[in-house]
């Protein structure tokens, strides 16, 4: 998604800069991975969420190779050219590597089994479909987002789903306590069944090495039939590393998105940026416009990274959180709660300074919030009426 | 049984105009319309806002419909045993002078009749006093110095044919309203009719003022000091009617012309403008017919006595007196403070306006009551009285229908007097009154719609009190409980009353008995109505005594003849040399602290506080300061303020306003601890008296201000009375649909709102939920508690006076359900602001609505979901909505 998203502001920039190909390594044009949960719930259609056809590319002069054949194993930078599976050769000026993240597979005894499979990409939810088809238990291991609505999806497949989290609070790097308490209680009211705080001791499976049953440190038992990996993604770096490009944890980029390699750019979830790596979409996109504008050479644009926002996609559930939503003895906290709305907002405030929110049931104010916190204007003023909203300032 | 309503006339149980009411009773639902009678004099119909929420203030929850003993519910027979049993004891062991009564202004004539006859005729001590010594004993004493007698000469109907009208320490605007409004119809068909306000305060009155003469508080004696002598310097002196009709006015002129001499030193004593005073003046010079209304202004002072004569003296001086449009006019404060007078109700009084000083009236009192008990010497006047009670020498005391611990000054030393003395029975409507609270039996008097009996007003008008409703609970009539006492105390064949004209008659025998030439004049004389029978008595048309053979229908005017009730037949110029008030400000206490009423509130709120109209107009006791004085002690409007004298302690909300000079504060006189928890203004007054009325000086004591620190401010609104801890300042309003309470606290908030949050769900069955808004940081905590969906409480916490509006909060009281849009706006304490109707919202990311969409789409002819993006925004973050505005765009 970053790697397109870049393409197309450099198409739009200055649309004679470059001959580009694009190579992919699902068979398909690109599409929003972010909608992959609207599409296992059933509120979009698969063909919703492509964001470019193959037409698109042919009429910007692209060169799209997609599928496994066409996954790049190499990159050779003397040559200047990448390589693919199946042989296929490109130079190239000027290298943009966007290579995702990987989903982090949990070290647990029977984690290949048949049935246990992670949240990723298109094939991921079509197995998902059909085992929700043909099966009825779901365990999910990873209260975060993408685990949320992984459980969210499948249940209103009519699957029972259960989610494993490993801390006692769920969504515990978007949300505070108290708001993730309200999310559970609703979750739990849609039918999700939550083992808090829980450890995995063993994938047990059947006897043709399909999972049935989840083992528990604590000595409990859960059966199973689909096991969902959801504990999070790492950046795919591996062929950036190969290539001997300076890696850390990601593609090590400066603010330009430029690697150690000046020809070579890297956006999105593989890059590391100032130490952060990236798991949300705005900040992707705002590299890309930045990567486009060096690569079109206007060399004028820098990255940063701003706070980041969070938005779950359940239906019904609306919950949103940014920036430092904890706060520590330096910051200030505004608190909104209705129990029977099931409404909590939360603002922390530093120097008189919005610097995080989590806002849960009410969200209609959150790109307000956003505004006011990316643009660090003194809310002092405002105070009063800042947590009922824009309206009340 | 079914019940029409049915229409009776009866009086207003408040002020001393005494008005007329004409009540439709709902018995059934036991309400009650009340509108003006228009047939009664005092008031041809009007009313004031008190006077027409009577009906609001019938609630029995307040009542006390029992007798008590040590908190106990008793019956009435071992209630008044133990009152009689303990009177006599206390009587046998201590002697006559060890027991009191206290009463009010408030009891019925027929009420103070028996309990005055059982203090002084058998008990045989005068320790009989009331609340009228707070109010009127300076105009009593002043009348009785200069006419021999207790008496108004003039009547309401002068107010219309006065050419001016002074008043003066009266702000009849909220004190008298019907009066005020009397005079304001009297100035609008007579443009010629001047009014003049001397007054320290520009109060409410002064609307209708040509002249405001702010004089210094307490100098009013030498303001009229010195129109006596201008009045002897312009030769505008009546010397015909000083020669036949008045003695000492040489005396009077010489002590006004050393204390008063010109006009420029009026003004410099005063702190007036020469040209307000010569004003003043030339108008009183230049008007024959001059009324001058006085009240609690002259009064409460310790020099009270001695205004109320030099106001007299010039109207002797002038002969403005007796006569249509005239005279000097003391406003009472009571319904019936005059009756009270009438019966003797006064510790220096006697009955039937005989007092001590003249052993033939105690003879002769003694004769009529067949006593030979009777009481020889004055007793003991309200200050003195539980001074007495404090040093231990007052053993047994019975208080009726007053609230001492309110409104007497250095009010918490009548709680110590109280704690002192062993035996202390409260008669009372109300249940919880902070005097009721030191009772050891408790005795359950009728309310104002159930009594039954006359009530003399201002102008000398005996008016019939009727009752609306059958007695509520086991409450009986004052006068019933007092003769119930009088026969277990042995005095039964004295006390031989089976309802009230019985009580009336024998007043009206005493008023006439021997009162001739031979044996002495007396100006209260209602001897006509002694022989009433019970039902003229229950039909009595209001009517102004004297009421004689030779005047059956009454008496509007006295004096007309020039002759008075002084041994000489007299009328009696004082000599007045002006005294400054008996406790001057100082370094420590550099202000001076005046008191008095509200319009909306009558003495210490135990019935008015439960009309929700009535708290609206102020709901929390406030103390009025000049911006200058403000500014200097560091108060800032609206903020809370201590107030401290050298006698007690009391909070109140600030008012900076110029309608104060500098050095003076005001006070309201109303709250009591039932409604605040220190708005008591009793405990701030120093208990100095004037030497000869015995009345204490409640308008001036010195005192301080300074800001009241707290951590925090804050209000509820509840649908359930709270039992409030932990929290410096309460005051508690009473609503239509809840009750209000203003809070201050110097602990911390957070705590105490957990503190209260958990107390409010306590024992609670119905599903509830909260509403929360905390900014800690700033001190604000707000909660709004919801129970069984309906909202019953809300708490506004801040850590200072800025706090929203109520008005709109308490409106969604008067409702079952709240809108989503009151519900999210509640704890803002604000209207819910308009939003923008932007239709069903299609990019959640940036709340952008299917309205504003196709708005955008339409005015800058959007073509693809990019273009829409790079305009609104919308679809640009996670994208989900792109199909949505592709289907906008198709």
């Amino acid at each position: 998604m970053a790697g397109m998203r870049t393409v197309e502001e450099v198409l739009r920039a200055d649309p004679n800069k470059y001959e580009i190909t694009v190579f992919g390594a699902e068979p398909y044009a690109n599409y929003n991975r972010i909608m992959l949960s609207s599409v296992l719930s059933g509120e979009k259609k698969l063909e919703d969420i492509f964001i470019n056809d193959r037409a698109w590319y042919q009429q910007h002069n692209i060169t799209l190779h997609t599928g496994a054949d066409k996954t790049v194993v190499s990159i050779d930078r003397q040559l200047r050219q990448v390589v693919t599976q199946d042989g296929t050769v490109a130079e190239y000026d000027r290298l943009l590597i966007s290579t995702g993240s990987k989903a982090v597979l949990a070290d647990i005894p029977g984690k290949s089994l048949t049935g246990v499979l992670s949240f990723r990409d298109i094939a991921d939810v079509q197995s998902m479909l059909s085992y929700s088809q043909t099966h009825q238990k779901a365990v999910i291991l990873g209260g975060g987002l993408l685990g949320l609505e992984a459980a969210n999806g499948l249940a209103l497949r009519g699957m029972n789903v259960t989610v494993i989290h490993n801390n006692a609070v769920l969504l515990n790097r978007q949300m505070d306590q108290h708001a993730s308490k309200i999310l559970q209680e609703e979750l739990e009211q849609k039918g999700l069944t939550f083992k808090m705080a829980t450890k995995v001791k063993q994938l047990v499976g059947d006897e043709m090495g399909h999972i049935k049953a989840v083992h528990f440190a604590n000595g409990d038992t859960l059966d199973c039939d689909l096991f969902i990996m959801a504990i999070g993604v790492r950046p795919n770096i591996k062929l950036a590393k190969a290539a001997g490009l300076y890696c850390e944890k990601g593609i090590v980029v400066n603010d330009t998105l430029q690697s150690y390699d000046p020809r070579i750019y890297a956006v999105g979830e593989c890059i590391q940026h100032r130490g952060e790596t990236f798991g949300l979409v705005a900040p992707l996109y705002e590299q890309a416009k930045v990567c486009a504008n060096h690569l079109t050479e206007h060399g004028v644009a820098q990255y940063l990274t701003l706070p980041t926002a969070t938005k779950l996609k359940v239906t019904g559930i609306n919950l949103f959180s940014m920036g430092d939503f904890i706060g520590d003895e330096s910051s200030e906290t505004i608190q909104f709660t209705d129990s029977d709305l099931s409404i909590y907002k939360k603002l922390i405030i530093k120097a008189n300074k919005l610097v995080g929110a989590v806002l849960y049931g009410d969200t209609r104010d959150s790109f307000w919030y956003q505004e006011l916190l990316e643009s660090e204007q003194s809310i002092a003023d405002i105070r009063a009426g800042l947590i009922f909203g824009k309206a009340y300032v | 049984m079914f019940n029409h309503p049915r229409i009776i006339q009866t009086t207003c149980p408040y002020c001393g105009v005494g008005c007329g009411i004409s009540a439709t009773v709902n018995e059934a639902h036991h309400a009650v319309k009340i509108a003006g009678d228009q047939t009664h004099p005092a008031n041809t119909g009007r009313l004031c806002s008190k006077g027409s929420a009577l009906g609001d203030t019938l609630d029995l929850n307040s009542r006390l419909l029992n007798p008590h003993i040590n908190g106990h519910p008793v019956s009435w027979t071992t209630a008044l045993d133990t009152v009689a049993n303990t009177f006599k004891d206390t009587l046998e062991r201590y002697g006559p002078d060890s027991i009191a009564i206290y009463g009010s202004g408030q009891l019925l004539t027929e009420d103070y009749y028996v309990a005055n006859k059982l203090m002084k005729g058998f008990i045989g001590s005068a320790n009989m006093d009331t609340n009228s010594r707070l109010c009127m004993s300076s105009s009593v004493a002043g009348h009785k110095r200069a006419f021999g007698s207790d008496t108004v000469p003039g009547c309401y109907d002068d107010f219309e044919q006065a050419d001016l009208m002074i008043l003066i320490g009266s702000n009849a605007a909220w004190c008298h309203p019907v009066i005020f409004q009397r005079i304001r119809a009297a100035k609008l068909a007579n443009p010629e009719l001047k009014i003049v306000v001397i007054d320290p305060r520009r109060t409410a009155t002064c609307e209708l003022a040509d002249l405001h003469l702010p004089v210094a508080s307490g100098s009013d004696a030498t303001l009229f000091n010195g129109l006596l002598c201008y009045l002897s310097q312009q030769n505008i002196l009546n010397q015909n009617y000083i020669v036949q009709h008045t003695e000492g006015f040489e005396n009077a002129l010489h002590s006004a012309e050393l204390s008063a001499p010109s006009v420029a030193d009026v003004a410099a004593q005063c702190h007036l403008t020469a040209a307000d005073v010569q004003c003043f003046y030339d108008w009183f010079s230049d008007t024959e017919k001059v009324l001058s209304l006085y009240s609690q202004g002259i009064n409460q002072s310790s020099s009270g006595t001695d205004k109320v004569n030099a106001i007299i003296n010039c109207h002797l001086a002038t002969g403005r007196i007796g006569h249509p449009g005239m005279g000097p006019f003391s406003l009472t404060g009571q319904p019936n403070a005059m009756g009270g007078r009438e019966v003797g109700g006064l510790a220096h009084q006697l009955a039937a306006h005989m007092d001590f000083s003249n052993p033939s009236d105690i003879e002769r009192v003694a004769r009529f009551w067949n006593t030979d008990n009777i009481a020889t010497k004055p007793g003991l006047p309200a200050v003195d009285l539980f001074n007495a009670m404090a040093e231990g020498q007052i053993k047994a005391v019975w208080i009726m229908g007053t609230n001492p611990v309110v409104s007497l000054p250095n009010a918490d030393h009548i709680k110590r007097a109280l704690e002192r003395c062993d035996f202390v029975v409260v008669s009372d409507c109300i249940a919880q009154t902070d005097t009721t609270a030191y009772a050891d039996v408790l005795l359950p008097a009728l309310g104002w719609s159930e009594k039954d009996g006359t009530v003399t007003n201002s102008e000398r008008r005996i008016s019939r009190q009727r009752a609306l409703f059958k007695p509520a609970g086991n409450a009986k009539a004052d006068w019933w409980i007092i003769t119930q006492v009088a026969q277990r105390m042995g005095f039964g064949t004295a006390f031989n009353y089976q309802q009230p004209s019985d009580i009336f008659r024998e007043h009206a025998a005493l008023s006439g008995f021997e009162n001739n030439a031979e044996h002495g004049l007396r100006d209260f004389n209602i001897s006509a109505l002694a022989t009433i029978d019970q039902p003229t008595y229950e039909a009595l048309e209001p009517i102004q005594w004297p009421v004689t053979s030779s005047q059956p229908k009454g008496t509007a005017r006295l004096f007309g003849d020039g002759q008075y009730f002084t041994p000489s037949g007299k009328a009696q110029f004082i000599a007045v040399t002006p005294r400054s008030a008996v406790n001057l400000p100082n370094e420590d206490y550099p202000l001076i602290l005046n008191t008095g009423r509200l319009r909306d509130q009558w003495h210490t709120m135990t019935r008015t506080a439960l009309s929700a109209k009535l708290n609206q107009h102020s709901p929390e006791p406030f103390v009025e300061i000049h911006p200058n004085d403000a500014e200097n002690t560091g108060l800032k409007a609206n903020a809370l303020a201590v107030l401290e004298t050298q006698w007690g302690t009391m909070l109140a909300r600030v008012t900076i306003t110029e309608s104060q000079q500098v050095g003076n504060l005001f006070v309201p006189m109303h709250w009591t601890e039932q409604y605040a928890s220190q708005g008591r203004m009793g405990a701030l007054v120093n208990p100095a008296v004037d030497p000869i009325s015995k009345q204490p000086e409640s308008k001036h004591t010195p005192v301080r201000i300074k800001p009241f620190q707290a951590v925090w401010q804050g209000f509820i609104l509840s649908r359930e009375e709270l039992s409030l801890s932990d929290v410096d300042y309460v005051v508690k309003i009473k609503g239509g649909d809840y009750v209000r309470y203003e809070l201050a606290g110097q602990g911390l908030a957070s705590s105490w709102l957990e503190a209260l949050k958990e107390y409010l769900i306590n024992d609670r069955t119905e599903e509830y939920h909260w509403q929360t808004y905390q900014d800690a940081s700033q001190g604000v905590y707000r909660a709004a508690l919801f129970v069984d969906a309906v909202l019953t409480t809300v708490i506004f916490i801040a850590a200072n006076h800025h706090l929203p509006e109520r008005h709109w909060l308490i409106g969604l009281f008067a409702k079952n359900s709240l809108e989503l849009s009151e519900r999210m706006a509640l704890l803002t304490g604000r209207v819910p602001v308009g939003t923008e109707d932007t239709g069903k919202t299609v990019c959640a990311c940036f709340n952008i609505g299917e309205k504003i969409l196709l708005k955008a789409i339409k005015d800058k002819q959007l073509k693809t979901p990019q273009e829409v993006g790079h305009c609104l925004k919308a679809g640009t973050n996670c994208g989900s909505c792109i199909s949505e505005i592709k289907a906008l765009l198709g």
